[in-house]
C-alpha cells in the first residue's frame, strides 16, 4: 500500500537558469535540515547527458509518537540520494530522489520533470510526483500521512529555496517577507499535519487494545 | 555547503566553483570541447567516497535511477 502525490510548479525563471541553480541551491534559508551535499558520482554520456548521483544528509525529524518505534541505535541523521539527467539538447531534466536510511520506517520517493513551459518559453514547470510507504504494523496508515503532510510543506520550502537562488543568481535581492511568509504557511501545515497524524496513531493504538 | 566528510569541504567547493562555471558556459550550451575539472573531481571524490566508507553510509547497490521500477498508485 503506497500513498500516491503529484503536483506541478512553476518557476518563473529560464530552463538553462533553473539548472544552474539545481546545483547551488544548498544552502538557502529554507534549507536549514539539509546538513551536508556530496556529488559522489558523474559523469557525460555518449549522447551528451550529464548524470549525476548527489548525496544529502538531513536532520531526521521524526515526531514523538513515532520516535519510540525508531530503535534506539538509529542515527539522527537521514540519508537521501539523488539521482538526475541533464539533457540539454531536448532542455529536459528529470531527477529521483529517494532515503537510504529509516527506509523501512517510511520511505519516499520522489521524481521530477523540469522542462520549459509550453506556453511560456522563458519559464520551466515541473512535474513532482511521490510515492510514500511505510510497513510499521498499525502505523502504516498514520506514517504514511505524516509522511505525505511532511512532503507538501518540504516542496513549498524547495520551491521558495529555488525562487530565493535564482533571484540571488539574477542580482536581485530576495524578499525577506517571501521567506517569513513561506516560514509560517509551512508552520500551520505541519501543525494540521501533525494533529492529523498523531489521530491517526492514537485511533490505532486503541485498536489493539481492544 | 559542508560535505559529508569534514576534511573534504574545500576539495568539494574547488570542484563545485569549477563545475559551475563548466555546466553553465560550456555543457547547457553544448559545447562539448571536454571537462576542464576531472583533476579537482578526482581529488574530490578520493576524499568524500573514503569518508562515506568511514561512517558506513550505505550507498551501495542501487542501480542508477534503480527505484524507478512498477509504481503502484494509490
Amino acid at each position: 500500500m503506497v500513498k500516491y502525490f503529484c503536483c506541478a510548479g512553476l518557476l518563473k525563471s529560464s530552463w538553462d537558469q533553473v539548472c544552474v541553480a539545481f546545483w547551488q541551491r544548498y544552502p538557502n534559508p529554507y534549507s536549514n535540515h539539509v546538513l551536508t551535499e556530496d556529488i559522489i558520482f558523474r559523469e557525460v554520456t555518449p549522447t551528451n547527458c550529464l548524470i549525476s548521483r548527489r548525496l544529502l544528509t538531513k536532520t531526521s525529524r521524526a515526531p514523538h509518537w513515532m520516535e519510540r518505534y525508531l530503535p534506539k541505535q538509529m542515527s539522527s541523521s537521514a540519508y537521501i540520494i539523488e539521482d538526475s539527467i541533464v539533457d540539454p539538447e531536448k532542455k529536459t531534466m528529470t531527477t529521483l530522489t529517494w532515503n537510504i536510511s529509516h527506509a523501512r520506517l517510511m520511505s519516499v520517493e520522489e521524481r521530477c520533470e523540469y522542462r520549459i513551459n509550453p506556453e511560456n518559453g522563458s519559464w520551466t514547470e515541473i512535474k513532482r510526483e511521490a510515492w510514500i510507504s511505510s510497513t510499521v504494523y498499525g502505523l502504516t496508515r498514520a506514517i504514511q500521512e505524516f509522511g505525505l503532510a511532511r512532503f507538501k510543506t518540504s516542496v513549498t520550502k524547495t520551491m521558495k529555496g529555488f525562487e530565493y537562488v535564482l533571484a540571488k543568481m539574477q542580482g536581485e535581492t530576495p524578499s525577506r517577507t517571501l521567506a517569513e511568509t513561506a516560514t509560517e504557511r509551512a508552520r500551520e501545515t505541519a501543525l494540521a499535519a501533525k494533529e492529523k497524524a498523531k489521530d491517526l496513531a492514537s485511533h490505532a493504538q486503541k485498536k489493539q487494545y481492544v | 555547503m559542508n560535505s559529508v566528510g569534514e576534511a573534504c569541504t574545500e576539495l568539494k567547493r574547488e570542484y563545485d566553483q569549477c563545475f559551475n562555471r563548466w555546466f553553465a558556459e560550456k555543457f547547457l550550451k553544448g559545447d562539448r570541447s571536454g571537462d576542464p575539472c576531472t583533476d579537482s573531481f578526482r581529488k574530490y571524490q578520493r576524499c568524500v567516497q573514503k569518508a562515506i566508507r568511514d561512517k558506513d553510509i550505505p550507498i551501495d547497490g542501487v542501480d542508477f535511477m534503480g527505484p524507478s521500477k512498477d509504481k503502484p498508485e494509490s
